[in-house]
């Protein structure tokens, strides 16, 4: 005997129960709105005023207009001045500057010989992030600011920027904590939401009644959906007013893409629950995969630069092809059609983890 | 099987590994009773119970549930039964009345009966004023009162009550059981589960059972009856006194304290036991009165799980 009603019952039940638990509910708007300042304002991989010092031993001219341009560049702020190289190497050991700039007292001469730099950047290279940018500073040239005749050596390529001209990081990171944010909740809430029926005894009584485990699994992962996706347009809509992050895609597609997402998280969380015992164990289960959910999918580090074990394993990761496919809808505004490798990959987790929690559930009613 | 018995089992058995928790159960339970199964902790009570609604799979043996067959017409009979688990396992954050909501839903029940069924249950078990009160903050007896309203809800044809009375006080159990007997009244086959005598003792029939098997079945009254053992009573003495004395005549096999009385059990097969235990209780020094009293049911309890106890080792 089958009834819409049980299952209109258990997702009831499930919205009452999430309205009077404060703390999730909190959560629920919380987390976004919190990550989404954190990785939007703090999250800046733009890097600029970073603490630099000079040891200028040529003294002349030109090098002073050097530290002017470099001065300029906003790049680097010249808090301290020191005597010579020496200096400069203790002053970045103790950390009291990310950059030293040092001029050599043949400066001038070195300027006229192609084939020597003429100044050297002493770079704190402890922080990949702080090379990378002092290494921007190495296509400087004084073509501008010198009055003597410097042979400017042309650049071989000039970079155009697509999609995000004004290289803000909020940009790039906004799409892709959809996907981050959805991953933490979607799993850990479907977790926590059965294994508390567990823990609480409420799965003995459950069981005697009619109610069919899929009803029950459909019931409960139902309303998760519905969070998740008010989730995601308070995300998009936090990072357009306050970051002006576009949505070049369509609005029906970022929606279509996150929701094959939510269910994707939902089946794993459905799947971590007939793996543990308590809600705890529930929390411990969900890091677990949220770190490396994190860490690998390109949200936080690019793909490429991975080695090719960690890509292979990053490929397992539903995160991994949300972040790509939100990043082409919301920022190349390519259409899902163009992004159907992503789409399939996802389909593929849900299905497997699906039929997983579905065969471990069974088993536990006996 | 006769239409008038709600179970019957043959040689019902379930093993979890080595253990075997129920062990070749065979049991008879006639429609419009209560039947209780009494045992320790352990002695296969609840496995019973749930290879009976069908949770289980029983590793040999038959049951037959209200005329369907265990555990292939499971689905079927979940509509007919009501179960009330030992612990409380309704949703404490919803209220009285969203509880009972929720389970007519769960059953089925048809939109226009819901309504004034749920407010003749909240009728019923005197939980009209806390019908928007939460279940978690609801008094041990009143949580009691709400299980069963649940449990009964659809009218259920077989009630399962897996010690229900574990955590209320006597007066709410006194109330309790006038429940189940105006059930019963109303044509429901209940059986429970209990270790508490006086529980037991209500009960229609009754199965005692010990470490999965069933030691000794009946209605109360004949249990005690036909109990194997003469029961001595002797006033005044502390056990620790004369319980070696005692101990010493080979049939008594339990001596236990009542307040200031001793229950000396003494097997049947010594026919006029007064008469030593006197001169036992003399070579000990003591001078007290002891005569033949009336069985228990835990005197009966005592009797029928003795041997299977003295078989282990020490």
């Amino acid at each position: 005997m089958n009834c819409m009603t049980r299952l209109f019952a258990i997702i009831q039940k499930e919205v009452r129960q999430l309205l009077r638990d404060r703390l999730t509910f909190a959560m629920i708007v919380g987390i976004p709105m919190m990550q989404i300042i954190l990785f939007g304002y703090a999250i800046n991989t733009d890097v600029r005023h970073l603490r630099g010092a000079v040891a200028d031993e040529s003294g002349t001219q030109l090098s002073r207009e050097l530290v002017d341009a470099v001065q300029a560049s906003q790049v680097l702020d010249m808090t301290r001045r020191a005597r010579d190289a020496a200096e400069l190497e203790q002053l970045l050991r103790v950390g009291e500057i990310d950059v030293g700039v040092y001029i050599p007292r043949d400066f001038e001469r070195r300027l006229q010989q192609a084939d020597r730099p003429a100044a050297q950047l002493l770079v704190d290279g402890s922080d990949p992030v702080l090379v990378g940018t002092a290494r921007g500073l190495t296509g400087m040239t004084l073509r501008n600011v010198t009055a003597t005749p410097v042979e400017p050596q042309g650049a071989l390529f000039e970079v155009r920027n697509y999609y995000n001209p004004e290289r803000r990081s909020a940009v790039f990171v906004v799409p892709g904590l959809i996907g981050v944010i959805l991953t933490m909740t979607m799993v850990l809430f479907t977790a926590v939401a059965i294994v508390r029926e567990r823990e609480r005894g409420n799965l003995e009584m459950l069981i005697t009644t009619p109610v069919k485990s899929a009803e029950l699994m459909l019931g409960k992962i139902l309303p998760y959906v519905l969070i998740g996706i008010i989730q995601v347009t308070l995300i998009m809509g936090l990072g357009l007013i306050i970051f002006h992050v576009p949505v070049n895609g369509t609005v029906l597609d970022v929606y279509l893409a996150s929701l094959l997402f939510i269910a994707a998280n939902l089946s794993l969380g459905l799947v971590i629950s007939t793996a543990v015992q308590n809600q705890f164990q529930a929390m411990q289960m969900t890091f677990f995969f949220f770190m490396p959910s994190i860490l690998l999918s390109g949200f936080m580090f690019p793909f490429d630069g991975m080695p090719r074990p960690a890509q292979l394993f990053a490929e397992l990761l539903p995160l991994t092809h949300f972040v790509r496919l939100i990043r082409g809808i919301m920022l190349r505004g390519a259409g899902l059609f163009e992004l159907i490798p992503e789409m399939r990959a996802l389909l593929i987790f849900m299905v497997v983890t699906l039929t997983l929690a579905t065969l471990r559930f069974r088993k536990r009613l006996d | 099987m006769p239409n008038d018995l709600a179970i019957s089992t043959h040689n019902l058995t379930r093993r979890f590994g080595a253990l075997t928790a129920v062990d070749h159960v065979n049991l008879s339970i006639p429609r419009r009773s209560i039947y209780g199964f009494l045992g320790p902790n352990g002695s296969g009570k609840s496995t019973t119970i749930r290879m009976l609604c069908g949770l289980l799979t029983p590793s040999e043996g038959t049951a037959v549930v209200l005329g369907r067959t265990m555990p292939d017409d499971a689905e079927a009979l979940k509509h007919e039964i009501g179960y009330m688990t030992q612990r409380f396992s309704l949703y404490e954050d919803l209220t009285v009345h969203e509880n009972l909501e929720f389970i007519a839903q769960i059953y089925c029940l048809p939109r226009n009966v819901r309504s004034p069924r749920i407010v003749e249950q909240l009728d019923t078990y005197n939980l009209a004023e806390q019908s928007k009160q939460r279940a978690g903050t609801l008094s041990g007896g009143q949580r009691q009162r709400l299980a069963l309203a649940a449990a009964t809800l659809h009218k259920p044809q077989l009630l399962f009550l897996d010690e229900p009375t574990s955590a209320v006080d006597p007066q709410s159990r006194r109330d309790f059981w006038e429940t189940l007997f105006r059930l019963v009244e109303q044509g429901t086959t209940i059986l429970v589960s209990t270790h508490y005598m006086d529980e037991a003792e209500r009960c229609h029939g009754l199965a005692i059972l010990d470490r999965g098997v069933v030691v000794a079945d009946g209605s109360p009254r004949a249990l005690m009856a036909g109990i194997d053992a003469t029961v001595i009573e002797v006033e005044g003495v502390e056990a620790s006194a004369v319980r070696d004395a005692l101990l010493h005549i080979p049939e008594v096999f339990s001596v236990t304290q009542l307040g200031v009385r001793l229950r000396v059990l003494v097997d049947k097969a010594l026919a006029d036991p007064l008469p030593p235990v006197q001169d036992a209780l003399r070579t000990a020094g003591v001078t007290v009165d002891a005569h033949i009293t009336h069985p228990s049911l835990e005197d009966v309890f005592v009797s029928a799980t003795r041997g299977r106890y003295q078989k282990e080792p020490a």
